[in-house]
């Protein structure tokens, strides 16, 4: 079948996109923020909210037992997914930022002294710096930041050197939200362990994008959120290592991730339960099983050559576009080497995400009228404020596609620029 | 179509709301609305870099607001300016609404009119522009001129 026919197929599963935006029809190119949903996952919540919602882990009966099933079942589809050695080191979240938090909060009280060091990477999104301050603060501890270079590739080169003694845990990103090119995580993962230092990943946008497999990086933690990838919102997850999360205490307290419970003293339950308090978001975490199976199934076989096809043919178009059609254009996060326009021609590192500013144009102006004609970009400072002072802006546009997303919906979001451009200056 | 503000304002702050409201509902297009907004926030007086200082700053998350007060005869006068055209633009109507009027008038005012020419969300408190800030501001200064006046 034809690549086109094939996202079009794709495109028919999400009904959030045959809808209307102020008349015009939705051009949706936010997903770095979020993802739609596909039906399989809209059935699932519906069926649930309908018929199988009964409390998790705790009841007799059969209904509970039946979602209990499915949320056990899709920890299960997760731990597949990133190949993670046992359902002990999958802990549910309600996001990438919470799980981080989790790290931040429990790794930290237990492997870290005043004066000690946390490394994040330049490229950081807020909430893959702010957690760590707060610990730091609590601790007396210091961060030190491995930086970038002119494209936007982080300085791995420089890595080794800023791990000293001092220095407990490394937390990177896999993509940067604002960037949109591949980390070599698995080099970073290396560099650290040569110093016996372990390593989280900021994986919110990575999981989208690249085939994550857990052993294989051999990180040690890797955070990400279902909402980005098909599934609902309000659910992430904490991939750990038995080593770490065995050790590090519990980061809230309550129900279910206790053992035996006096006044006195409370013993804790095994893992994963011990970092899952509280009645979990059991009907969006159980979504992530048919979200991950519609993730899977447009990265294998025809269907997965078919997007990748069609989004090597995005990344190269909008790379020409941006600066020749729309002209004055500064893009941020170029990939290694050149693109050029030759089918053939690979895209290197680069993820179909776009952060641009035209010269002489405020980015929510240009928003503000995309909205107007159908569009859905983000613009702003992306929750990477100190990212983006150092490429020296203080807001920019930016456009991300999904599988879902189409060669025609990039011509015409150019188009679109084009115009708000025109009427801007 | 081109709206001269008049410099000696006699018109109250109601008055000034209903003629912009007019002056809107012959777009019927948002393309259009949006063009003549742009070509407002273009012809607004440049303020003095000086002026530019963070005192007068307003901050959002999208775009930066910058104000400036004088008080004559009883009367408010506002300057105002923005990175974003669109704010400029939107600026400029307020300005147009609010200069030359009494604190009490300021006070006693209810902004309808962005509302009604469809341009809500560019008020809307969550809307990280600076332009809801700056709207408090403006009010907060009539207070305190209001106040001082009674002194």
């Amino acid at each position: 079948m034809e690549t086109k026919n094939i996202v079009e197929n794709i495109r028919k599963k999400f009904p959030a996109l045959a809808q209307q935006m102020n008349g015009q029809p939705l051009i949706y190119l936010d997903n770095a923020a979020t993802s739609q949903k596909p039906l399989e996952v809209l059935e699932l919540l519906d069926k649930m909210n309908a018929k199988v919602n009964a409390n998790v882990h705790r009841a007799m009966y059969q209904l509970s037992d039946e979602a209990t099933g499915l949320y056990e079942g899709a920890r299960e589809r997760v731990r597949q997914f990133i190949n993670a050695p046992d359902r002990e080191n999958i802990i549910y979240t309600s996001g990438t930022t919470a799980s981080i938090n989790l790290v931040a909060a429990s790794f930290c009280q237990k492997y870290l002294m005043k004066g000690d060091v946390i490394v994040i990477t330049a490229d950081s999104h807020h909430s893959n710096i702010v957690p760590w301050q707060l610990a730091a603060e609590r601790i007396g501890a210091e961060i030190r930041i491995l930086p970038i270079d002119g494209r936007g590739a982080l300085r791995i080169d420089m890595l080794d050197k800023m791990l000293d003694s001092k220095v407990k845990i490394v937390a990177a990103t896999h993509i940067s939200n604002v960037l949109g090119i591949v980390n070599p995580v698995d080099k970073i993962v290396q560099i650290a362990h040569n110093h016996n230092i372990p390593v989280l990943i900021d994986g919110a946008q990575g999981i989208v994008h690249v085939h994550v497999d857990v052993q294989k990086m051999d990180c040690d933690f890797y955070a990400f959120s279902a909402h980005k990838i098909y599934g609902a919102t309000g659910v992430g997850i904490l991939y750990g290592k038995s080593r770490y999360l065995n050790e590090m205490p519990p980061y809230m307290g309550g129900g279910d991730m206790v053992g035996t419970v006096t006044y006195q003293k409370t013993s804790y339950a095994p893992l994963p339960l011990k970092f899952e308090a509280g009645t979990p978001n059991f009907i969006g975490a159980s979504a992530l099983k048919p979200a991950l199976d519609f993730a899977a199934s447009v990265r294998e076989g025809e269907v997965g050559e078919a997007v990748k096809a069609s989004e090597q043919e995005i990344i190269k178009y909008m790379l020409n576009a941006l600066p020749n059609e729309i002209g004055e254009v500064e893009v941020y996060g170029l990939p290694e080497g050149k693109v050029s326009s030759q089918a053939s021609d690979d895209t290197g590192d680069k993820i179909p995400l776009f952060s641009f500013n035209i010269k002489g144009c405020n980015a929510g102006d240009v928003a503000q009228l995309l909205d107007k004609m159908g569009i859905a970009v983000r613009t702003g400072l992306m929750c990477a404020e100190p990212l983006l002072n150092s490429l020296g802006v203080t807001s920019v546009i930016r456009a991300s596609f999904a599988p879902y997303n189409t060669l025609d919906e990039a011509k015409k979001f150019i188009e679109c620029v084009k115009r708000a451009k025109k009427m801007l200056m | 179509m081109h709206c001269r503000v008049k410099s000696y304002n006699t018109m109250k702050i109601n008055e000034i709301q209903n003629q912009i409201i007019e002056e809107f509902s012959i777009f019927t297009d948002w393309m259009d609305k949006y063009q003549y907004i742009i070509d407002l926030g273009k012809n607004l007086p440049i303020i003095d870099e000086a002026d530019k200082k963070d005192e007068n700053l307003i901050k959002g998350c999208q775009s930066r607001v910058w104000l400036i007060c004088s008080e004559k005869d009883g009367k408010l006068f506002f300057k105002a300016d923005s990175d974003a055209i669109i704010t400029k633009g939107i600026i400029s109507l307020l300005i147009r609404v609010y200069n030359e009027q009494t604190p009490k008038d300021i006070l006693d005012s209810n902004l309808h009119f962005i509302d009604a020419i469809g341009l809500k969300a560019n008020l809307s408190p969550t809307r990280a522009n600076g332009l809801v800030s700056m709207i408090k501001q403006i009010k907060i200064y009539a207070l305190a001129f209001a106040e001082k006046d009674v002194k």
